[in-house]
């Protein structure tokens, strides 16, 4: 299945790093984020945007993960050739990673 | 237990009024912030200022303060803003002026500075930059700017000696709302478990829109009704540092446990290190529960700040031009590709000086590089180019080379648009905080 129907997420930047949201709509489903959506995953899914040093954290009352992409956004807001120089499209394209369903 | 309101008033410096003038009017409030700063904002205001002495704060300031006087006469209300930008005493004058015309009386404007070290950056050289570790002395550009991020006691002092409204130039944007708060429930600055709370309570609100329902809808998925009316979010905070978010009733947006997750998390890193410069604050165990009355935030915590500012330093990093032709039908992707090739071989030809270049099909790879497969049927697609430069004569070539692709291109091109911005970069450096000393003016319209 893909992340979207799971779950959603939003888009931040800080110079060249994009910091992308994962959140389930249901709790039940945080386990399994947490098995298929790593830091290796992440970096090989946007490997192609130039992603490096992948860190993902965790909240722990609320079922989210934080990704931080370090080099993801052509030189950072003021610095980029990019259309969407914050990235603010990136969590869309997170969304459409497919995972197992178990 | 002592509880107050806050309002958030905009989230950026081009945002709507009358989410903002809605809450003055309805929500009953004690106070409504206005973050209307962004990190190079204050690079351009600073150019401003320097061509005009009078100008360089928000270029909505006059704008918004006619709308924002009435409501606060009606409904009396704090403000507290960052708009005075590169210039927070011509902002000042300014709002008294207007503050004077529209019949307010009895009315004390605060105005804070000293984020602004322009004049000593020189001192910092060898300070390393965010962005790429080296030393600021390496940059090798015009510095137009250097400011500091302020905390909230200079905010916290004007209220104590009864500012009804502050405005600021470069302070964290969270510390907007955490000065309400301090003041209001005398906190302490040692006191980091409750700064953090209020760091959380400026973090949600500080993008306004963000939290009820703006950035957002998802057809389908995450719908969102009314975004043409999107209402802005208000809190009632306690003394201890609890908050409940809500929005106003009959106004567009959402305001739920999803909106106010996305937003918990929204530009932060490690959620246990949230840096300001009041408090290191910690997000990792904050609970969001939807109740009766709106949605309750809970369990942010905090330890001793760093004693250290961030300072934002504006220069100048030469231009981009960007410009973007269509084609449509048959074989509009290889024409695409025909329309970027020729631009690309044209600058070549010219030796037009160019630091970058990028070829770029919108509707096919313009936003993820490929990361998502392209369409199977592309039955229309945008040529871009955009290209870096150091010259505005080299920024104007590739402009003309733009233009010529309608009489010089492939066939059937049309809706070309060109734009070249000159830029305004940021460099990242940290200063100890005794380094500014931050200053409060008052000016009472009686």
């Amino acid at each position: 299945m893909k992340l979207y129907d799971i779950a959603h997420s939003r888009t931040g930047d800080k110079g060249n790093t994009s910091t992308i949201s994962l959140i389930p709509y249901r709790a039940e489903d945080f386990a399994l984020i947490k098995k298929y959506v790593t830091e290796d995953s992440v970096t090989k899914w946007f490997q192609k945007l130039g992603a490096i040093n992948v860190t993902r954290y965790e909240f722990h009352k609320v079922p989210a993960l934080n990704f931080v992409i370090e080099n993801a956004l052509g030189g950072g807001v003021t610095h980029s050739l990019n259309i969407d120089r914050h990235g603010k499209s990136y969590s869309s394209a997170l969304l459409e990673m497919t995972i197992p369903d178990k | 237990m002592k509880k107050i309101r806050i309002g958030s008033g905009a989230g950026y410096a081009d945002d709507r009024i009358e989410p903002a003038i809605d809450l003055i009017n309805r929500g009953n409030l004690d106070y409504i912030g206005f973050e209307c700063l962004a990190e190079r904002t204050i690079a351009i205001a600073q150019n401003q200022k320097q061509a005009d002495p009078t100008k360089g704060y928000n270029d909505l300031l006059e704008y918004r303060f006619s709308k924002i006087l009435p409501a606060i006469k009606a409904h009396p209300t704090k403000v507290i803003t960052n708009m005075g930008a590169a210039n927070p005493q011509a902002a000042t004058a300014k709002v008294v002026e207007m503050a004077q015309k529209a019949g307010l009386s009895h009315l004390k404007v605060a105005t804070v500075t000293g984020d602004d070290v322009t004049h000593k950056i020189s001192q910092f050289g060898q300070q390393p930059m965010m962005e790429n570790h080296q030393a600021l002395s390496t940059l090798n550009r015009h510095v137009i700017s250097a400011n500091a991020y302020l905390g909230a006691q200079p905010i916290v002092e004007a209220l104590d000696q009864g500012a009804d409204i502050v405005i600021t130039g470069r302070v964290a944007d969270p510390s907007l709302f955490i000065a309400p708060l301090v003041h209001e429930f005398g906190w302490s600055f040692e006191d980091y478990d409750k700064l953090g709370k209020g760091t959380l309570l400026g973090h949600l609100l500080e993008c306004a829109g963000q939290v009820s329902g703006g950035y957002f809808a998802d057809p389908g998925y995450k719908d969102v009704d009314n975004l043409w009316e999107l209402g802005f979010p208000y809190a009632d905070v306690q003394a201890d540092g609890d908050i409940v978010l809500h929005k106003l009733p009959n106004t567009g947006g959402l305001l739920n446990e999803d909106t106010v997750k996305e937003q918990l998390i929204y530009e932060i890193q490690d959620p246990t290190k949230y840096y300001t410069p009041d408090v290191v604050a910690d997000f990792s165990n904050v609970e969001v529960h939807a109740v009766t009355s709106g949605i309750h935030v809970s369990g942010a915590t905090g330890t001793a700040k760093t004693k250290k500012l961030k300072v934002s330093v504006g220069y100048e990093d030469g231009y981009i031009t960007e410009g973007g032709i269509n084609y449509g039908g048959h074989n509009a992707f290889n024409k695409a590709k025909l329309a970027n090739e020729i631009v690309q071989k044209r600058l070549e030809l010219l030796k037009i000086p160019v630091d970058a270049f990028q070829a770029d099909y919108i509707g096919v790879d313009s936003l993820y590089h490929g990361v998502l497969p392209a369409p199977a049927q592309i039955s229309e697609v945008r040529a871009r180019i955009a290209a870096r430069t150091s010259t505005a004569a080299a920024a104007h070539e590739i402009v003309r080379e733009g233009k010529s692709l309608y009489t010089n291109g492939p066939s059937a091109g049309g809706g070309v648009r060109t734009i070249t911005q000159k830029i305004v970069a940021i460099a990242s450096i940290t200063i100890p905080e005794d380094e500014t000393q931050p200053q409060i003016n008052y000016t009472e319209v009686n």
